[in-house]
């Protein structure tokens, strides 16, 4: 999404009423962030907005990137924000083999996912957070945001949408998983937004 | 009342707080596949020094290798070499320009009393002319604005002879640019002269 570096663009504030439906959308597609809602977005804090390329909006509190979303798509976390609240967000891990082509902004395959190092989703159902084997236990679907984490190393490295349900990746074991992602030291991470 | 207070002090979950490698920006962890391996080792080593021995320790690397097979491992150390010359070949290519590249300041007359100071240039430097022509402007309270020039490219034109305090400012306000590379031209334009 981001692989060329981002022009600075102006900030401009978000009317209250934006904000607040900007907050409802946020909680109905990361339901676990509800605990977490008013120390990302306090009531009194004023939003502000960056207009990016290719009708990329990025919302911003106090120089601090939180969300980005193509027109009024799925709002997506910025990854400074999931290494915050990194328990806020469904995750999948991929091993390390895999690492170094995500960082390039490659299409994230479903070989990097189901080798010894990958982890998919258990599936097994119950409360929605990481069991010990740092697996979700919800199966994702098609279309939804998703934290790539690494094997062996603590933060998040990418964040994107899954082009195909993690139960199908674990069936076909091949193929892409998320094609456009944010990643770590792609445009939007070196964007300065002071 | 005492108890109340304290109960109500930790209700807030806080988020954590994520260090950041000064030279690449990237999480300390994902370091090696920024580019510029060496350096952030030593600033990482210098700013976060617990940082620096959990992830850089001869155990934490064992560990990170030992999953991978003997292949792979070839590849991904090719990989970051060649990542990491690409690195510094752009940062080389940036020093060179940067030595190399002259910036002039240019004294136009306009109307026999009446001059104009062009400089081009200082794009080499990285700078951004739309932002160091407002500077100017603000500076020299006088107009100043980027132009396109015949040849391609843009300079900054700042209205009034203010040559020898660009200069000044240059030197002053962007530390990077060496006094040699600034290169100060009277263009006398006569009518005639330029005609002939």
């Amino acid at each position: 999404m981001f692989k060329k570096e981002l022009p600075t663009v102006p900030k401009s504030k978000l009317k209250s009423s934006v904000q607040r439906s900007l907050r409802q959308s946020l909680l109905t597609t990361y339901p676990l962030l509800n605990r977490y809602i008013d120390e990302i977005l306090p009531k009194k804090g004023s939003l502000e907005a960056m207009k990016l390329p290719d009708r990329y909006t990025l919302y911003v509190l106090d120089s601090q990137p939180l969300f980005f979303q193509i027109d009024t798509d799925t709002l997506l976390p910025h990854l400074k924000l999931v290494h915050r609240f990194p328990a806020g967000f469904p995750s999948i891990r991929i091993d390390r083999g895999a690492i170094r082509f995500v960082l390039s902004g490659a299409t994230l395959m479903a070989p990097g996912l189901t080798s010894a190092g990958g982890r998919l989703p258990s599936g097994a159902g119950g409360d929605e957070g990481m069991d010990e084997e740092e697996r979700w236990t919800r199966e994702l679907e098609k279309g939804e945001p998703v934290v790539v984490r690494a094997e062996g190393k603590m933060e998040a490295c990418a964040v994107g949408l899954l082009v195909e349900g993690t139960k199908e990746v674990k069936e076909k074991g091949k193929g892409p998983v998320i094609e456009e992602a944010h990643y770590l030291g792609d445009g939007l991470w070196k964007l300065s937004t002071d | 009342m005492v108890d109340t207070e304290q109960t109500d002090a930790p209700s807030e979950p806080q988020g954590r707080h994520v260090t950041y490698c000064g030279v690449c920006t990237l999480p300390p962890e994902y370091c090696e596949y920024g580019g510029t391996v060496k350096k952030c080792q030593d600033w990482l080593q210098k700013a976060h020094r617990p940082l620096y021995d959990r992830i850089w320790s001869p155990e934490a690397l064992e560990a990170a290798t030992a999953s991978l097979s003997v292949e792979a491992q070839k590849r991904a150390a090719k990989d970051a070499q060649k990542k990491a010359a690409q690195a510094e070949k752009a940062e080389q290519k940036q020093a060179d320009r940067m030595a190399n590249s002259v910036i002039t300041i240019k004294r136009v007359e306009r109307n026999k009393r009446k001059f104009v100071t062009a400089v081009s240039g200082l794009e080499a430097f990285g700078l951004d002319l739309k932002k160091v022509a407002k500077e100017f402007g603000k500076k020299f309270a006088t107009g100043s604005s980027v132009t396109k020039v015949p040849s391609g490219g843009e300079e900054i034109v700042v209205q009034g002879d203010v040559s020898d305090e660009i200069e000044e400012f240059l030197l002053e306000k962007y530390k990077d640019i060496p006094e040699d590379n600034i290169e100060l031209v009277d263009d006398k334009k006569k009518k005639g002269a330029a005609a002939g």
